[in-house]
């Protein structure tokens, strides 16, 4: 065929197919993409040093493990509260001259997903002792250590951010450990990192793919996993063995709060967060965040108070109950 | 009359055992909505009008060998004639010797039994047709077990059943023959006239005949006149590797062009071994995360830098190496311009020597994958492509022959599309917000699909005919996957985010698409295995074509693989999780590296006319096969499990303790792969290296010359 000898003919062909494809599932596509979404009316604006901490997290790599997206599959509920949509990428701008677009979407989670990290783990001391070192707080990760973004002194300026870490993972040397601007940032960043609640009225997208519940007439409500609910939500400050780190988390170990009969501030505690003991860092208000139900919660506490050595007498679930929204009442809003 | 009954009654049952399933499974449409039990029945059903069949079928055939009997008295004269035209020479040699006897008077009964066997062609025609049934509603586990563990009892009494009917049959038959012996003993005894035995001697001296075994040679003693057998070994022993065929060298390569090609080589080695070397760090990364504490060597910097070395240091520039040689080769002309190859071998060189600092200063593009180096180290690894791109029509354009071979297709598609992905990806006016995201789905994809898939493929439509010195099985084929290829594989970007923000539609564009990549592919492989047709055996005598055949069962399996983990189903399992990364390494490393190597070892020795040790061949070969599965399998296996246990809701670090021992296993599949780089670095280099070997024939007659000299004055 003429056609097929025919080199220019042959060459302009293939090129103008693909390019036509090209146009049609991608440009295209993506103009419209940008023209028609647009940020929530609602949504926070980025601290400066945020800003900052962002370029820290792109210079780093960290989307090569992290994600920032929930997809809307039931399975990725943990990430967030609803599923990620358009306009939460829609502010996202070019970076510089140099730089293209960072939505940080990214395909691969050998980390935790981080769409809503700045509401899961809020507490500025955690992030400083698991960024210098993650092993230092989560003994089975294997997230990159990053202690070039810390400075060991001997004495403190001011203004200067302490980090207590346990003393084996300084490498034998004496000193206070603080915080460089970059790791400052990077936390600040991490900190903002929180899904927009849409505005009032509007229903969130679906999940897909629910999860199947074992909800047949005649079979009991599946039994919580106490244990569980410890190692996903509070196992990284206060350890598997419950003894926390010293200078930055407290023990549950043997702690008068865990095993007392003082309910209120127990709960209280779990759901609204604790900044009473100067030694130790702030608590977040885990449970309220991560919107844990009053079976999770009684669950929870039954798992702390008959583990590690303590033995107090179990709780139930309409005491648990009650007292939750006893304490929300008096939740700092 | 009696069996005639029975037939019909069978035949009755029969019609009946067909309706019952269908009859069953209407109940259970409208009924109690239980469609497994109801599948059950069915199953049942379908089984039961088996087992009627493989009655029915065993009547019939006895009804047919009845209806054989009752022939007339022609035909069964003719089959005893036709019996003694077949008999073969030591049978002729016995009825003569009984007739001889019988002249003589002696009276012997013969009897000849010949039984014919029935093949078992019953049993398969039955069991093809248990697999006629409905699967695809099979899709609960429990209900497959059950229905697997029922079947196999009732299998095992249809195989019984069956074995007992022929047996019946075979006994019939028996009867049947021995009749017709007896028929046949009789009518062979009535031979007696002397002109039928003559006629019977007569062929069996023509049966008899044998060739001397000299006709063609004569009394000649054997010897080699034209030189045409060499590397003669009269000693045998126990080779430690099997000798392989060499290289046909192959004249008018111009040297220049040849050094050229050398260095495209040699920097996609550097290359290799670099990106490599970074890859298994990363490997042992995953195992001790504590290794360093360096920032430029900390995990998120350096797997860009893996993945960008390997994909425009390595294979990029193995794939322009090879191009070089085989645009101007297909095309009968000379390259167009040795100059513009340098200057984009510099090009790229640059850009990949310039993007690694970047990124491990902590300098990248934004977090899209492979497109990672920022635009001014992009824009140098584009003007490479716009100079090669120009080279190679510039060459095409001047060739000598009236066809452009479909490698050029190939080839120069691949540059095009290679130049259009990258633009379309680093120009900014429509990268805002999700805008980012669809031409991330889009570039990432092309770049794996339009460059180097296409590349490769250009490369394997020129390298493997060569190799097995027979034409491509069929280039309509090829034809075919060029354009499907363009068609599907430029949709099917976006299936990377699936689930994600992105347009629901343009999510499902991209899962059709990959389903329809099953098309190329398929025509891609088909047409590369029969070309194999009719010399296989070559494969056990080359080093090069092994390397094909990988390449082409990865270019197979990878890439349908590639389509079954686009669908959503297997997205909620699969995305996220380390199964990405062990199909990304099934097919390029799989596919594109094990083709690149192929092509490498068969063009080098044509450029320097030295061949690699086949000991390091070999090593490079296995270790490289064995790596690659080790890494992979186990990836596969971990994040398979990891999915379900993020679908179960498992706490996220249980689901990172768990990958430990795959990682593990990742990291020993890494360093093999790693080593068979050592090997195929040492390989190109004893393909390269200018020190002689001591040549001891060319060397003793040297010397010999040297003393006759010296003699003589």
């Amino acid at each position: 065929m003429e056609f097929f000898n025919n080199h220019t003919k042959l060459f302009r062909t293939a090129f103008f197919f693909f390019a036509g494809l090209t146009l049609l599932v991608a440009i295209l596509p993506a103009i419209n993409n940008q023209q028609i979404n647009k940020a929530l009316p609602n949504a926070a604006v980025m601290s400066d040093d945020a800003i900052k901490g962002k370029q820290v997290f792109i210079a780093n790599g960290c989307v090569a493990c992290h994600t920032q997206q929930v997809r809307n599959v039931d399975m990725d509920r943990t990430w967030g509260s609803r599923p990620s949509i358009a306009a939460d990428y829609a502010a996202i701008k070019r970076t510089d001259v140099w730089r293209n677009t960072a939505t940080l979407m990214g395909t691969e989670r050998t980390g935790p997903d981080l769409t809503d990290v700045g509401n899961r783990q809020p507490s500025i001391d955690w992030n400083l002792v698991h960024l210098y070192n993650p092993r230092a707080v989560v003994k089975e990760s294997i997230m990159p250590a990053y202690p070039w973004m810390f400075t060991l002194k001997q004495h403190l300026e001011k203004g200067d951010v302490v980090v207590t870490v346990p003393k084996e993972f300084l490498g034998g040397k004496e000193g206070k450990l603080v915080a460089s601007p970059e790791a400052l940032q990077l936390v600040a960043y991490l900190q903002s990192l929180k899904q927009t609640p849409l505005p009032d009225g509007t229903p969130s997208p679906e999940f897909l793919y629910k999860r199947k519940q074992a909800t047949a007439a005649g079979t009991a409500a599946p039994t919580l996993d106490g244990a569980a609910i410890y190692t996903a939500n509070c196992q990284s400050c206060h350890q598997a063995n419950g003894e926390g780190l010293p200078g930055a988390f407290p023990p549950l170990k043997g702690s008068p709060v865990v095993t007392g009969d003082n309910l209120e501030l127990y709960i209280g505690i779990i759901m609204n967060g604790y900044d009473a003991r100067a030694e130790y860092g702030v608590m977040p208000a885990v449970g309220t965040n991560a919107n844990l139900t009053a079976a999770e919660i009684t669950a929870l506490i039954n798992h702390e108070r008959s583990s590690w050595g303590n033995s107090a007498k179990p709780v139930n679930e309409a005491d648990v109950k009650k007292l939750m929204d006893f304490v929300k009442l008096r939740s700092p809003k | 009359m009696l069996k005639r009954g029975m037939y019909t009654r069978i035949k009755a049952m029969l019609i009946a055992a067909c309706f019952f399933p269908a009859v069953l499974f209407a109940q259970g449409g409208s009924g109690d909505g239980k469609p497994g039990a109801t599948l059950l029945f069915v199953l049942l059903g379908v089984l039961l009008a088996v087992l009627l069949a493989a009655f029915f079928l065993s009547v019939s055939v006895s009804n047919l060998v009845e209806k054989r009997r009752g022939r007339t008295a022609d035909a069964q004269k003719q089959q005893l004639q036709d019996y003694l035209t077949n008999f073969s020479s030591r049978q002729i040699r016995q009825l003569l010797e009984i007739a001889r006897q019988k002249r003589t008077g002696g009276q012997k009964l013969v009897t000849t039994l010949v039984i014919v066997f029935l093949g078992s062609m019953h049993s398969t025609v039955l069991l093809a047709q248990t697999g006629g049934t409905r699967t695809n509603l099979f899709s609960e586990t429990g209900i497959i077990i059950t229905i697997t563990l029922i079947l196999v009892p009732i299998l095992a009494g249809i195989g019984i059943m069956i074995v007992k009917l022929s047996a019946m049959l075979r006994r019939q038959r028996n009867r049947q023959e021995l009749e017709e012996a007896e028929q046949l003993a009789a009518y062979l005894a009535t031979l007696t006239d002397e002109q039928a035995l003559a006629e019977l001697a007569k062929r069996k001296e023509a049966l008899d005949y044998h060739l001397s075994d000299t006709e063609l040679s004569g009394q000649q003693v054997p010897a080699d006149n034209k030189g045409l057998i060499s590397n003669v070994n009269t000693r045998t022993f126990l080779p430690f590797v099997s000798p392989k065929k060499k290289a046909l060298k192959r004249p008018n390569i111009d040297p220049e062009l040849s050094r050229l090609i050398l260095w495209y080589m040699g920097c996609a080695i550097f290359w290799l071994l670099f990106g490599t070397t970074i890859g298994e760090y990363l490997g042992i990364k995953f195992v001790s995360p504590d290794a360093d504490h360096l920032s430029w060597l900390s995990f998120g910097r350096l797997r860009p830098v893996h993945t960008n070395a390997v994909f425009w240091g390595w294979a990029s520039l193995g794939m322009l190496g090879l191009g070089h040689y085989i645009v101007p080769m297909v095309s009968n002309t000379a390259l167009a311009s040795i100059k513009k190859g340098w200057y984009a071998l510099w090009l790229i060189n640059a850009a990949v020597v310039l993007g690694t600092l970047c990124l491990m200063a902590g300098i990248n593009n934004g977090g899209g994958e492979y497109r990672e180096y920022i635009w001014p180290v992009m824009l140098l690894f584009g003007l490479g492509l716009v100079l090669t791109l120009i080279n190679f029509l510039q060459t095409i354009a001047r060739r000598k022959t009236k066809e452009i071979y479909i490698s050029n297709w190939y080839i120069v598609s691949a540059i095009m599309f290679a130049l259009t992905i990258t633009a379309v990806a680093y120009i900014p006016s429509w990268q805002n917000g999700l805008g980012e995201t669809i031409i991330q789905g889009y570039y990432m994809h092309q770049g794996v699909g339009m460059w180097f898939m296409l590349f490769t493929l250009g490369i394997v439509y020129y390298m493997l005919p060569q190799q097995l010195n027979q034409p491509i099985y069929s280039y309509s084929l090829g034809i075919l996957a060029f354009w499907t290829q363009i068609l599907f594989y430029t949709l099917i970007g976006t299936h990377h985010f699936v689930f994600s923000s992105i347009p629901w539609w343009l999510q499902t564009v991209a899962i059709v698409g990959s389903m329809g990549m099953v098309i190329p592919v398929v025509a891609g492989t088909t047409n590369f295995i029969m070309t194999f047709k009719g010399a296989w055996h070559k494969v056990a005598g080359s080093y090069t074509l092994p390397f094909f055949l990988v390449g082409i069962i990865f270019y197979c399996t990878g890439s349908l693989q590639g389509t079954a983990e686009a669908f959503r189903s297997t997205n909620l399992i699969w995305h996220f999780t380390d199964f990405t990364v062990a199909h990304s390494h099934l097919t390029m490393y799989g596919i594109i590296c094990f083709f690149l190597w192929a092509g490498m070892y068969a063009v080098l020795p044509r450029l320097t006319g030295k061949e690699a040790p086949q000991v390091t061949v070999g090593a490079h070969f296995w270790l490289a096969l064995i790596g690659l599965l080790f890494y992979t399998i186990p990836l596969m296996i971990g994040s398979t499990l990891r999915g379900q246990m993020w679908i179960e809701g498992k706490p996220f670090i249980e689901t990172v303790v768990h990958m430990a021992p795959y990682w593990l296993w990742r990291a020993i599949g890494g360093s093999l792969m790693w080593l068979s780089h050592i090997f195929f670095a040492w390989n190109f280099y004893k393909m390269i290296s200018r020190t002689e070997t001591v040549d001891i024939k060319e060397l003793a007659l040297q010397k010999l010359e040297a003393q006759t000299v010296a003699t003589i004055h």
